[in-house]
């Protein structure tokens, strides 16, 4: 019996993903053994705290990483400069999901809660006491939080948040199919589960999570049909084997190509890409606004460093025979957001759709083979998550007495009772059009200019037309907010707690900052290439 | 003293931002910290524009480099200016103009409650309009390009409470993104064709461009032009937009903004020079407009509207001009530099008399009114007079000379454009004069109407705040052509637009052409005098008119042509979309179910809401990456 030989770890470099995987667990046992009331405090403590350390020994790790990355754990993860940088965003806009999380001054206990029952506990906004579930007001369960008393917040949240920005950082990072593939599920089950946790709108809220499950399985199907194929072709799930396969054999194309198209299908459903995008209008609209910011701006980042990984190692050799079927998705993605997007009255879908459209300028951004096709992607990810973090933080403050007020029609005539609210939201929606001084701007700018010199000229050309239509419903909000009257019982701006105000902020500075002095964040995220 | 060029935008930059932050403390004094900054701005202008006047014309042109804007591997952005003749000419006119418009502002806006974010926005255009001019890269002018148009959607839609206002808002948006999406894609192009996009080596190395795509990027240059502009077929947002408050119409919808298409020409002209078919239809485009303009204004009631129309006629000669090439691009930014001066002068006058008359535009209430507002109806006669070409007033200086360069064209160009651009003329002073006779002549018919809110009109002299700009410009008017010509203009403009060229020979000699302008214009006045002028005006609009009348006052159809052509195929191409989305796959899967008869029932009852319909949708696409993959490969 050969003895196993366990593989060299670098531990320095993959310490923040580590850091995060042993923080959720830690915050799992918090979760067992804590009190109710001490729990709030010390998750939302933990999680900071461990995100945070986890972003300052990324800091120190990438003060001194070498340039070309380094493959480690068995070559299993590739710790290279655009794996620092994806890791990077998403720490940072997991720090700010995360906040968005524990606010619990928007509403009374947070967004988050046990129970259907629950809400009716807090004995305060008329209207929900017609519970979706119908239950009978009489078997209150009163286990979380006296009558009266404010609700303490349900907080599986945290560990579930954690678990999911770990398997993101792992997704990120993969070097191989399989582990991409664990990653993968890592970093979905949690966000399924996290998607049915909303307070109010339960029906909804389930039902989003269910469709996202089942999904989400289907596309993991996919996947993993995909990896099976690729392994036959190759002999090796490692990306740089499947590169070098390519290259070198004679072997039926059919299994290269086949398992191409449904590992790509499986990941192209996490980005939200049109046609594999029918989950995101539903998910982002049933699940709690500050989760929907968490996806929205995290599980984009992972879904599009995972492509732009697969596709330049994998397939960087074999891209003229994928490259035209990418571009009737990616052409398809826009329109599909762009023009539905117009038709929309739900605030939530609406900026689904417009994930769906900027999915589609992503995905021209990971199929320029370039080094600036990746660093245009890099950019472009950390640009449009923290735009789409501080919209939804935007959205979770407007609310009328039963939650959220997302229907269109309330937000009518917005900017005359809260200036500054309005104001905010016309810049990050400018910023989502792409209009000049926002990062939305420098972001299209340099994924449309990769994708020019790398021979892709008419795309650039539709998509330069598919967001000049998605600047009119983002407009749209715009004339609402400013140009109508406002409804007899509208809804209220609540003040934000301080958790949700520094998101917000931060959003709209880094926004503001990426259009004017976008230049040392592309230097990062031009810094290197991906390793094999 | 290059250093001070920044504070050109960064002033007018910071009113808005004081304007916007300070809340209603600033109620009471914003407004003059608005036209402070403006004003700063526009002093500023006048010592760059003497420091430069001071070097030698080989030196005029300086570039000052602020920070690197974009710079990532390939992309090199910078945020610069460029300092020479042509941008100091736009500052010194969006400044000037833009000054006196201010002040004017105070006075018209005194009682609006909105006022004090009325001058953030007219602040936020300044100074996106300085930063387009200024910018010393396509980049920059893209930026301003994007910042004038935000600003103008804002002021068009600035009555909040006029539904109108909003529909002229977002066709205005609508609008100038087509011809943004156009200025974008030619950008884009000279980025993948030289790798650079400042234009002193765009300008050095365009030669190494293929012709082809030399004349895709001047014809899609001109598109964004056209959008700004209000040129053919994009001209119909510009009369919609007079729903904002008067200022805005004069400085943003006739003075400056609108004029930015001719300011990308003739900043872009090496490109222009390099291809004569590119210069053709620049030429084309503005002949077609400066016509619709003439002709629907002719036909208008709305005084305001009148005015807007001639400025899209005004803009079609300033584009014709560029059009002409080197012999015209000096000839352009001159009639668009005593356009400026009169037809500001003219909206602010208009102003005046609707803030005499409650707002009213229509013509028809109007009458007698120069006796009462003679200062109004003073400027406003020099400004009408200076746009008609009367002698030696500034319209017939810059005008003429554009004429003549339409004439000296070989072959048809000669006959068509000159021709065309005559008839304007006489057309021009046609509708000029009928608004005079309607406005300040006549019977005082609003003696027998109420206005609009059930009051009786009260007209009367506007305030000094408003007259003195008007006198201003009214000056302007009088001198400006005779001023810039003798000053050298052309020799002026030089380094930046080249040489201006005589052009000989033509389809008339040259001597003949003033003559012909100034009896076309002399016969226009006439039959207006004889249609308008000879009899009452009814109060109401006769419905029982000619053809070509009704054509005109529909705008020639511009908005059924766009209806028909753009309008229902988007809305109908919207509704397939949705329902694909929403049905037509869910329909797909009922009726392959009925095909399969009872036992899809069942199944289909174990399935809950439309989860099976998304997969579909999934398992669609899907089959559609792998089976196209596989074609490409295999095929």
């Amino acid at each position: 019996m050969t003895p196993l030989n366990a593989p060299p770890i670098d531990y320095g470099a993959i310490a923040p993903l580590l850091i995060v995987l042993g923080g959720a667990c830690v915050s799992v046992l918090l979760e067992a053994f804590l009190p109710r009331h001490q729990r709030w405090p010390a998750q939302v403590a933990l999680t900071v705290l461990v995100v945070a350390v986890a972003g300052v020994t990324l800091g120190v790790y990438a003060g001194s990483a070498p340039a070309a990355g380094v493959v480690t754990l068995g070559s299993t993860l590739a710790v290279d400069m655009p794996t620092l940088f994806l890791w990077g965003t998403l720490l940072v806009l997991g720090f700010g999901s995360l906040l968005l999380i524990a606010d619990r001054s928007v509403e009374p206990g947070g967004a988050f809660v046990a129970s259907a029952a629950e809400r009716l506990s807090v004995g305060a906004a008329p209207g929900t006491t017609t519970g979706a579930t119908g239950v009978d007001p009489e078997h209150v369960d009163r286990s979380y939080g006296a009558p009266g008393e404010a609700p303490t917040m349900q907080t599986e949240v945290f560990p579930f948040t954690l678990f999911a920005l770990g398997g993101m950082m792992a997704f990120v990072a993969a070097n191989d199919l399989l582990t991409m593939f664990v990653a993968l599920e890592v970093l979905s089950l949690p966000l399924y589960l996290m998607c049915g946790l909303a307070r109010r709108r339960r029906l909804l809220s389930q039902e989003a999570a269910v469709k996202y499950f089942l999904l989400g399985a289907f596309a993991s199907a996919f996947f993993l049909y995909g990896l099976a194929l690729l392994y036959g072709y190759a002999g090796s799930v490692r990306l740089s084997a499947i590169a070098e396969a390519a290259v070198g054999t004679d072997r039926s194309d059919a299994l290269l190509f086949g398992g191409l198209a449904l590992l790509v299908v499986g990941l192209l459903f996490k980005g939200s890409v049109g046609p594999f995008h029918t989950w995101t209008p539903d998910v982002y609209q049933g699940a709690p606004t500050p989760v929907t910011a968490f996806m929205a701006a995290c599980t984009k980042v992972a879904a599009f460093g995972a492509i732009a990984r697969v596709l330049y190692v994998a397939f960087g050799s074999t891209r003229w025979e994928w490259r035209g079927v990418l571009w009737a998705v990616a052409i398809a993605s826009m329109f599909i957001g762009a023009v539905l997007g117009l038709t929309q009255t739900d605030l939530k879908r609406m900026i689904a759709y417009s994930s769906i459209a900027h999915a589609g300028f992503l995905l021209i951004g990971t199929m320029a083979i370039t080094p600036a096709g990746v660093s245009s992607t890099l950019f472009y990810l950390l640009a449009y998550g923290f735009t789409t973090l501080a919209v939804f933080g935007v959205i979770s403050l407007v609310r009328t007495a039963d939650g959220e007020a997302t229907h269109l029609s309330q937000w009518a005539g917005l900017a005359k009772r809260s200036p500054v609210l309005a104001g905010v939201m016309t810049f990050l929606l400018l910023a989502l059009a792409g209009i000049p001084l926002t990062s939305g701007f420098t972001a299209k700018f340099a994924i449309f200019a990769a994708a020019l010199s790398d021979g892709m000229a008419p795309l650039v050309v539709i998509a330069l037309v598919a967001s000049a239509i998605a600047a009119f419903f983002y407009l749209r909000i715009v004339v609402l907010m400013y140009f109508s009257e406002a409804p007899e019982n509208g809804p209220t701006v609540t003040v934000p707690g301080a958790f949700t105000t520094v998101t917000i902020t931060l959003g709209v500075v880094v926004t503001l900052l990426l259009g004017i002095v976008p230049t040392l964040v592309l230097d990062w995220a031009g810094a290197g290439g991906f390793t094999g | 003293m290059t250093a001070l060029a920044p504070l050109l935008f960064v002033l007018p930059a910071l009113g808005a931002l004081a304007n916007l932050l300070a809340g209603r403390r600033a109620n009471a004094w914003g407004h003059w910290v608005g036209v402070a900054a403006v004003v700063a701005s526009f002093v500023v202008g006048l010592l760059l524009f003497f420091e430069t006047l001071g070097l030698e014309p080989e030196q005029r042109s300086r570039e000052v480099s602020l920070f690197s804007w974009i710079s990532s591997g390939t992309l090199d952005v910078d945020f610069g200016i460029r300092l020479d003749p042509l941008s100091l000419t736009f500052v010194l006119l969006i400044t000037g103009v833009g000054s006196l418009i201010h002040l004017y502002s105070v006075g018209y806006m005194s009682h609006d409650p909105g006022r004090r974010r009325f001058f953030a926005q007219l602040n936020l255009f300044v100074a996106a309009m300085l930063i387009l001019v200024l910018g010393n890269n396509f980049v920059m002018l893209y930026l301003g390009w994007e910042g004038v148009g935000l600003a103008s959607y804002l002021l068009i839609g600035f009555y909040q409470d006029r539904p109108s206002a909003a529909t002229a808002a977002k066709k205005a948006f609508l609008m100038n993104r087509v011809g943004d999406v156009g200025l974008a894609i030619a950008i884009f192009l000279l980025w993948l064709e030289l790798g650079t996009l400042q234009y002193t080596e765009v300008f050095a190395r365009i030669g190494e461009v293929p012709s082809g795509t030399v004349l895709a990027i001047t014809i899609l240059l001109l598109l964004g032009a056209c959008g700004k502009s209000g040129q053919f077929p994009l001209q119909s947002w510009l009369p919609d937009a007079m729903e904002g408050p008067t200022p805005v119409s004069a400085l943003i919808h006739a003075a400056t903004m609108v004029t930015a298409g001719v300011y990308l020409i003739a900043r872009t002209n090496p490109i222009y020079n390099l291809t004569e078919t590119g210069r053709l239809v620049v030429a084309l485009v503005g002949v077609v407009t400066l016509l619709i303009g003439a002709i629907i204004g002719c036909a208008y009631d709305d005084i305001k509207k009148v005015l807007a129309y001639s400025t899209v006629s005004q803009i079609g000669y300033m584009i014709l001009a560029v059009g002409l090439g080197p012999a015209g691009y000096a000839l352009g930014i001159f009639h668009l530099l005593t356009h400026g001066f009169f037809k500001a002068g003219l909206f602010l006058g208009a102003g005046s008399v609707m803030h005499a008359m409650n707002d009213d535009v229509n013509m028809r209430h109007f009458g007698g009114l120069g006796r009462r507002m003679p200062i109004t109806f003073v400027t406003f006669g020099l400004g009408y007079l200076a746009l008609i070409g009367f002698p030696f007033l500034s319209g017939y200086f810059s005008k003429d000379a554009i004429i003549e360069a339409a004439f000296a064209q070989e072959g048809w160009q000669g006959w068509v454009f000159g021709g065309a651009a005559t008839l304007a003329a006489g057309l021009t002073a046609f509708y000029m004069t009928r608004l005079m006779i309607m406005t300040f002549f006549g019977k005082e018919r609003w003696k027998e109407l109420k206005a609009p809110d059930g009051q009786d009109y009260h007209p009367h002299e506007s305030p000094t705040t408003m007259t003195v700009p008007m006198i201003v410009l009214a000056v302007g008017s009088v001198f400006g052509g005779f001023t810039l010509s003798a000053i050298g203009l052309y020799e002026w403009l030089a380094p930046s637009l080249g040489e201006l060229q005589e052009l000989e020979g033509g389809a008339l000699p040259h001597a003949l052409v003033p003559w012909l302008v100034v009896l076309f214009s002399a016969l226009g006045v006439l039959v207006a005098y004889l249609l308008v002028g000879r009899r009452p005006t009814p109060v109401e609009r006769p419905e029982r008119v000619s053809l070509p009348v009704q054509a005109a006052r529909r705008d020639l159809y511009a908005d059924a042509v766009n209806e028909t052509l753009i309008e229902r195929p988007g809305i109908w191409l919207t509704r397939a979309l949705v329902f694909v989305d929403n049905r037509g796959v869910d329909g797909l899967v009922n009726g392959v179910a009925a095909g399969l008869g009872g036992s899809s029932g069942r199944l289909r009852r174990l399935q809950t809401g439309f989860v099976r319909s998304y997969a579909l949708s999934m398992l669609g696409g899907s089959v559609f990456v792998v089976a196209a993959l596989l074609a490409v490969r295999f095929a």
